[in-house]
């Protein structure tokens, strides 16, 4: 019997991507397929239509709006620290993030910002970005999920609890926090919060080598991600993208990397898209920008921790925050959430109660594009292409 | 730039189709004629000086007392670094207000110059009812063309965030319940 020898393995994909179709197949009968609203892979009560042909997607048209519950509207019957908690149901992965950007857009208005404490202000970012390795977290186990691999999902969630552990340890809550508020934050961290957070990172800085091992550079996911569903440049700033999905397509823009977000005496890096593992704009760039932004946020994280030394004594909850009335203005404020950047339009008219609460979701956006993308792909990568834009619905519908 | 020059840049190249500024606010913001404003988009885009390649929010707003809906364009014009190396710059921002009647709420649609508007526009059109002429997503309705609902079913009546909106009292044989206090259901 002769020896079989295998000099490389056979590319599987060669017969079915885009490019080889067109020329060795010929269109058959059309399909309309219903992904969603109620699929896991959607993140949601997302439905996207798609026609198909064969395993060919020719269009793919999201339809949103199932978890639409007036945010707006409400905004405009209530004074800003009572909407603070219909903030947390925005980005629900991203309740501190949310709660930031409004307090922010309020304090902005009002003037109130030159009165908060440094000791306030520090919390602030290390709550945000605690909540932003919680919220990435959830994303790198979700995405696995969607592609198949369910083991990183329990890593993710594993470490996501010893964060909610902290959160709900300082407010009580593991999801809906409204702890960042109106003129600060409403108590001061619990004792031994600054040792217990440190020994968190201690001990989370290894796990994301472990991430990397287990499914970054997996074989198969690589197969699955690199190469598919890429968003070019131009594409990425015309659509208004934001958050990692504007950086995984190579284009290095942070807010907190502008004069007068916070961040300025912060040292962290902005990771952005490389190509790694295929194009520039691809589902593995926008994936690796989260696992990286994980690592910068625990430098900032580390960083504030250390100068919150000595600001004990300063006061974290001004006292005007409940009482405070708006100027007959309006503002327009944005700030990098996890999913790219949340902007509030706020509209005062004297009193208590605002005229105009906009909302600008980073998911609405980053949405926007799965039309442009998902068009002559394959059916399974809609999945892939879908979890790597990592959308919130409850932002997208708000 | 600042938000002057945008303006004096604008009014050299626009003259009266630029209908009014402030400045002396946290939200400096140029008014521009609703007819123009295509035209001055495709400037503010495509003009070496102001390069606004980046729409960050379309708000649409209901401003009852002057019998006007307000669309907001906040815009910014971002650049790689210039030695190449380290994040993105921001050039410059502005804000781009067009004000038009509530009886005849009419815009042209911008969704060719930034595709951002695209969506943007749809959900303005959805809560505020202002429509938004030569949009790509455009279906007919009973009352003509105007873009697709985004997050109302197309079926639904009135527009939601309007000042003078009475919440419905039943959908589709659903009735329904309200905390506004503006209309009580009836079971």
């Amino acid at each position: 019997m002769a020896d079989v020898v295998l000099e490389s393995l056979p590319d599987i994909n060669t017969d079915l991507s885009p490019g080889s179709t067109d020329q060795q197949d010929f269109p058959t009968e059309e399909m309309l397929v219903n992904l969603g609203p109620q699929h896991p892979a959607t993140h949601g009560v997302l439905r996207v239509v798609l026609r198909t042909d064969g395993e060919m997607v020719l269009e793919a048209v999201p339809h949103i709006g199932y978890l639409h519950r007036c945010a707006e509207k409400i905004g405009e019957t209530l004074a800003p620290y009572q909407y603070i908690p219909y903030t947390d149901r925005m980005d629900y992965l991203a309740g501190m993030n949310n709660n930031l950007a409004f307090a922010e857009a309020v304090e902005k208005l009002t003037g109130l910002e030159t009165e908060i404490t440094q000791r306030a202000k520090l919390i602030r970012i290390i709550f945000a970005e605690l909540n932003r390795v919680a919220s990435h977290l959830v994303s790198f186990g979700t995405y696995g999920l969607d592609l198949g691999a369910f083991t990183p999902f329990l890593y993710a969630f594993r470490e996501r609890e010893y964060i909610l552990d902290l959160f709900e340890s300082t407010c009580g809550a593991r999801l809906t926090y409204s702890y960042i508020t109106v003129g600060g934050v409403t108590d001061d961290l619990p004792e031994k919060f600054v040792d217990v957070t440190r020994e968190f990172l201690d001990y989370f800085e290894p796990k994301v080598i472990e991430y990397n091992n287990l499914l970054t550079h997996n074989h198969i996911f690589v197969k699955r991600t690199a190469n598919v569903g890429i968003i070019s440049a131009s594409d990425a700033i015309d659509y208004a993208l934001t958050g990692p999905v504007l950086r995984g397509s190579g284009i290095q823009w942070d807010l907190r990397k502008l004069p007068g977000s916070g961040y300025e005496e912060f040292d962290f890096d902005v990771p952005f898209g490389h190509g790694e593992k295929g194009s520039v704009g691809d589902c593995w760039d926008r994936y690796f920008v989260r696992i990286c932004e994980m690592q910068e946020s625990v430098k900032i994280i580390r960083q504030a921790l250390d100068r919150l030394a000595g600001t004990e004594d300063q006061d974290v909850t001004h006292k005007k925050g409940k009482t405070i009335k708006l100027p007959a203005d309006e503002i327009y404020h944005e700030i990098e959430n996890p999913r790219g950047q949340l902007g509030f339009l706020l509209r005062g008219n004297g009193s208590a109660i605002p005229d105009r609460v906009k909302a600008r979701g980073p998911s609405f956006c980053n949405l926007s594009v799965t039309e442009r993308v998902c068009t002559n792909v394959l059916l399974g990568d809609v999945a892939a292409i879908i979890g790597s834009i990592d959308v919130v619905m409850g932002e997208v519908d708000r | 730039m600042a938000p002057e020059e945008i303006a004096e840049l604008l009014k050299k190249e626009f003259g009266d189709r630029v209908v009014d500024t402030t400045f002396d606010t946290s939200h400096p913001r140029i008014e521009v004629q609703a007819e123009a404003w295509p035209d001055i988009a495709r400037f503010l885009r495509e003009d070496s000086r102001m390069r606004f390649n980046f729409l960050r929010c379309l708000t649409a707003m209901d401003l009852l007392e002057d019998d006007k809906f307000c669309a907001t364009y906040d815009l910014h014009a971002i650049e790689p670094a210039k030695d190449g190396k380290g994040p993105y710059t921001l050039i410059h921002g502005c804000c781009i207000q067009i004000r038009v009647p509530r009886d005849d709420a009419k815009i042209p649609s911008v969704a060719h110059v930034w595709r951002a508007a695209d969506w943007h526009e749809r959900e303005a059109y959805d809560m505020m009812g202002i429509l938004f002429e030569n949009h790509p997503d455009s279906m007919i309705g009973p009352n003509g063309k105007h873009p697709r609902r985004i997050l109302c079913p197309d079926d639904w009546v009135g527009f939601p965030l309007r000042k003078d909106y009475m919440f419905p009292l039943e959908y589709h044989g659903i009735p329904a319940v309200t905390e506004m206090g503006q209309t009580r259901p009836v079971h």
